[in-house]
């Protein structure tokens, strides 16, 4: 689950981190009593998930309450690359000496974390990286060693980030490893990392990515969930607990596992179909699971046909059999279904479905097959929507 | 031959008494996987159709002589699961346990390089290993396995594994080892690991590896069967249609950036002498085109 900047710095700062003083605002009022609170000047920021709020407008200074009301009127629903603002965070216009950028992920390759601090902050590492890449002072991290106070000043070191910085910066470098570590984050990204005048180091952003499988011992992450803007397909398959990408073709895709899931998306593709979803039910699916997956599939208007393709190994061919034929009777699925089913009990699962098969329920031998089948139903489809106008 | 595991592997069951432990365990045995144990903390001097249930793999391990473990309970008890298992030295774990956060991945795995540098992981959120007709750990169908050999077979992917297994066996092409290696971020067992053991296998003459977007095992695999395979590698990478940026299923799978696409893996595969499928069937007709060569 990736954080609003706003959360992010929430998260910060029940590990310490220091933040500039500010608030939330869904408001102009709000954003006014914000900025009364943070005291003038402030920074008036839009809370979307994407970047280059700047450039787009969605970033402006206000030295008064008046200011803030234009810019807040301004930003609130202001349309940045597809998301729309619907909250401002509004905080204390923090004075810049230096811009700095440090962050913790995981190195995939070196099985360790990896950290980086640079003395180029403020712009995207990646450009750093790609143009100064001895900018970038990288420390990998044994997890079962953690990052020490003498191997964090080392690295700040390393970085020669203006000496003014050092005792701020590894203090902020080893409470951000403890948000990393045991707030459960995929990565925690500060940048810029700023160096005030007065010698204050503190995050002027925070970018927090958590990590979905660690939700069961983080009950306060919930807070965090009702404020994603999601698409509507996404957040029912949310509540079900499914895993569920939307894409933007017209064959629902239903698969047992997260390759095969992709798997089914690229053939579909390479006989000439568009994929309208990923979806995958996951290892050992009931029956209700597969019922709710074709509940999620059905609430998509795009939807012409519907691929169904499993090898059951954990996931058992009755189960997946039951799911379909309960929602058959449950629901009125607004696309024919092509099932391929394989793997462990297919046989049984097949001969549930025996006796509902019909040109809305087709069983075919292989992915290929199945595929091509649900592929030619979906643009089968097509010319009888145009014609009819109907949905 | 067969790679990790064979005839003679003795396994037990961490998560014998839940539901999953005991269905796939039993299965596990039923193929003819020597089963003989089981480890559910608490209710050690129970027995499960027969197969005796212990409180620890210490004592599991003490009583049973067994030498792999197959790890099959929930994410939170994974990693205790994996460590009871390596401190009973245990040299083969496979955990097919979905859903363990990242970290308490990272410091297992770190744990085990440290201080068990003899364990061999496999897994974690894997479909586990099939020596066919030899010893299946974990839960893949052992009937879509065909025996014998000459082919290898290593995936991410659990449900591509069986996929990759069933285009064989439909060709008529047996297969040595299949280990699907899982789709988390930090798998025990990487592809490289597994390459090299099929180098290293007699009987194993080719080697069809399945891959799919996120991180850069593909891209190292392709680097080590550029640089120390001398046996032919057919190669399948899934995600071709993902778009960047989410998460398709496997925590693991997400293209970041550039980074990470199904186009680059294939790319560096192909650039590494690797025959590329555009889908598993036609990973499995190249494969078939080479057992023919051999």
């Amino acid at each position: 689950m990736d954080l609003f900047e706003y959360q992010g710095k929430q998260y910060f700062a029940r590990f310490g981190i220091p933040v500039s003083p500010g608030g939330v605002a869904d408001t102009v009022d709000e954003a006014v009593a914000q900025a009364d609170k943070a005291g003038y000047p402030v920074v008036v920021k839009a809370q979307v998930q994407v970047g280059g709020r700047g450039k787009a407008g969605g970033i402006k200074l206000a030295a008064n309450a008046d200011e803030v009301r234009t810019h807040a009127s301004n930003i609130l629903g202001m349309d940045i690359k597809g998301h729309v603002v619907r909250r401002l965070w509004v905080e204390h216009a923090s004075d810049i000496a230096k811009e700095f950028y440090a962050s913790f992920t995981l190195d995939r390759s070196a099985k360790k974390h990896l950290g980086m601090l640079s003395a180029q902050g403020g712009v995207e590492i990646e450009q750093v990286a790609e143009e100064n890449p001895d900018a970038i002072a990288k420390l990998h991290i044994d997890p079962v060693d953690g990052l020490t106070e003498d191997a964090a000043r080392a690295w700040v070191a390393e970085a020669r980030l203006d000496p003014q910085a050092t005792e701020g910066t590894v203090d902020i470098l080893l409470k951000l490893y403890r948000c990393y570590v045991d707030g459960d984050a995929d990565l925690v990204e500060i940048n810029p990392l700023i160096l005030t005048p007065e010698g204050k180091v503190h995050a002027l952003d925070a970018k927090v990515t958590l990590d979905d499988n660690a939700s069961f011992r983080h009950p306060e992450w919930d807070e965090f969930r009702g404020l994603q803007v999601m698409d509507p397909r996404d957040e029912l398959a949310h509540e079900k607990g499914l895993q569920y990408v939307g894409l933007e073709g017209d064959v629902g895709i239903i698969a047992n596992g997260a390759g095969l899931a992709m798997s089914t998306c690229d053939v579909v593709n390479q006989v000439g179909g568009q994929p309208a979803n990923f979806l995958d039910i996951g290892g050992g699916a009931s029956a209700q699971v597969m019922a709710d997956a074709l509940e999620v599939i059905n609430s998509d208007e795009n939807v012409k046909a519907i691929f169904i393709n499993i090898f059951g190994g954990i996931t058992r061919g009755e189960e997946v059999a039951n799911g379909i034929v309960q929602a058959l009777e449950q629901v009125e699925l607004r696309a024919p279904i092509v099932i391929r089913l394989d793997g462990t009990n297919a046989e049984e699962g097949r001969a549930i479905l025996a006796p509902h098969l019909s040109d809305r329920l087709q069983s075919k031998p292989t992915m290929l097959e199945a595929a091509r089948e649900a592929v030619a139903l979906a643009s089968a489809s097509v010319p009888e929507r145009n014609a009819g106008g109907s949905k | 031959m067969s790679v990790f595991v064979d005839e003679k592997t003795k396994v037990i069951v961490q998560g014998l008494t839940g539901s999953q432990g005991k269905f796939h365990g039993l299965r596990n045995k039923a193929y003819g996987t020597q089963v003989v144990g089981g480890v559910t903390p608490g209710k050690g001097g129970q027995d499960v159709e027969g197969v005796p249930v212990f409180d620890s793999c210490a004592e599991a391990v003490k009583a049973t002589g067994a030498d792999a473990s197959f790890v099959a309970v929930p994410p939170k008890a994974a990693p205790g699961a994996i460590l009871d298992a390596a401190e009973a030295g245990i040299p083969f774990i496979v955990c097919i346990t979905e859903g363990i956060p990242a970290q308490d991945e990272a410091r297992v795995f770190n744990t085990l390089a440290r201080d068990f540098p003899g364990t061999r992981l496999l897994g974690p959120n894997c479909p586990g290993i099939i020596s066919p007709g030899k010893c299946n750990i974990g839960i893949t169908p052992g009937e879509i396995a065909l025996a014998g050999g000459p082919v290898g077979i290593v995936s991410r992917s659990g449900t591509l594994t069986y996929q990759a297994l069933y285009e064989l066996k439909q060709k008529g092409i047996g297969v040595t080892t299949c280990v699907g290696i899982g789709g988390d971020p930090v798998p025990g067992t990487s592809f490289i690991d597994c390459l090299q053991a099929f180098e290293a296998d007699p009987d194993t003459k080719a080697v069809i590896m399945f891959g799919e977007i996120g991180g850069s095992a593909e891209e190292e695999a392709a680097q080590f069967i550029a640089k120390e395979m001398s046996k032919p590698v057919v190669a399948y990478v899934a995600g071709v249609t993902a778009p960047p940026g989410k998460k398709m299923g496997h925590a693991g799978a997400i293209i970041s950036g550039s980074k990470g696409t199904a186009q680059a893996k294939m790319d560096a595969l192909r650039a590494a002498g690797v025959q590329v499928g555009l889908n598993p069937t036609e990973a499995g007709d190249l494969m078939a085109e080479v057992v023919k060569s051999l």
